[in-house]
């Protein structure tokens, strides 16, 4: 049996219900972490009394932080097993990548390790953001150019 | 009203990520990528500006705003610098979130035990 016919077989087999439970999962644990966000921002704007624009890296910030305190705890990955894509989407499982590639890499060392492994899942996400921001913004600024 | 806001579309954007994931042989790293392209390509035309106005949190949590604030900062940057400009601003707005995300990465890495 090729890789391809067990493919086929494995997707055979797979409950439906499966795919129902994990998109609510996902919708659920998404939804959670966008309130977790909203409060923490409207804390931070009401706290420096400053704009929702300005209150937005302070949240990203705590965000991040929580992210990487619940990973080195071990309780993100928990989490993820059920929640899939509503764990990895937002920015927390940028920062959730980030440190459990650094930790699982800590044997072999600070710089070979820690250091060079850090954004061997995550550095995708900044390799295609800045490619396809620098690209899409060469196009849009050739059109205010002539607009 | 925001709280409700903020879940609906923090949610929904998890929702479609999982179908496509569920539905798909693509990793994580393939879908996080392709929503940071999505997210630069809706600040395009100012898209996500609309949708940040309407959703608040909930635009800001998933990773296509991270596309968005690299394009955003580039594109304010050129007013001033023009072409280089998309060079010189491309952190402006995402430097806060990839300077936290190492830190903290590096210290938790250094301070807790690997656990699988």
């Amino acid at each position: 049996m090729d890789r391809k016919e067990y493919d086929q077989l494995a997707d055979e087999l797979k409950p439906a219900g499966h795919k129902i439970k994990n998109a609510f999962y996902a919708f659920l644990y998404g939804g959670v972490i966008g309130i977790i966000a909203q409060g923490v921002l409207e804390f931070f704007m009401n706290f420096y009394d400053i704009s929702q624009e300005e209150a937005t890296p302070m949240m990203i910030i705590t965000l991040v932080l929580a992210s990487c305190l619940l990973t080195g705890l071990g309780i993100y990955d928990k989490l993820a097993q059920r929640a899939g894509a509503g764990t990895f989407i937002p920015i927390t499982g940028f920062a959730n990548s980030m440190t459990s590639s650094a930790l699982d890499c800590k044997s072999e060392g600070l710089v070979m390790g820690i250091g060079s492994n850090m954004f061997k899942l995550g550095g995708t996400v900044i390799t295609y953001g800045i490619v396809s921001s620098a690209l899409l913004g060469v196009i849009r600024y050739v059109i205010t150019l002539f607009g | 009203m925001n709280y409700i806001m903020a879940f609906l579309f923090s949610g929904l954007i998890c929702l479609i990520a999982q179908l496509i994931y569920d539905h798909s042989h693509f990793t994580p790293g393939h879908i996080t990528s392709m929503f940071v392209v999505l997210g630069s390509f809706l600040d395009l035309f100012h898209i996500y500006d609309h949708l940040i106005e309407i959703f608040h949190a909930g635009a800001l949590i998933p990773i296509t705003s991270f596309g968005h604030s690299l394009m955003h900062g580039a594109m304010a940057a050129t007013k001033e610098y023009g072409i280089f400009g998309i060079a010189m601003g491309m952190f402006d707005l995402t430097a806060a979130g990839i300077t936290a995300a190492i830190l903290f990465g590096f210290l938790v890495a250094i301070l807790f035990k690997p656990r699988s």
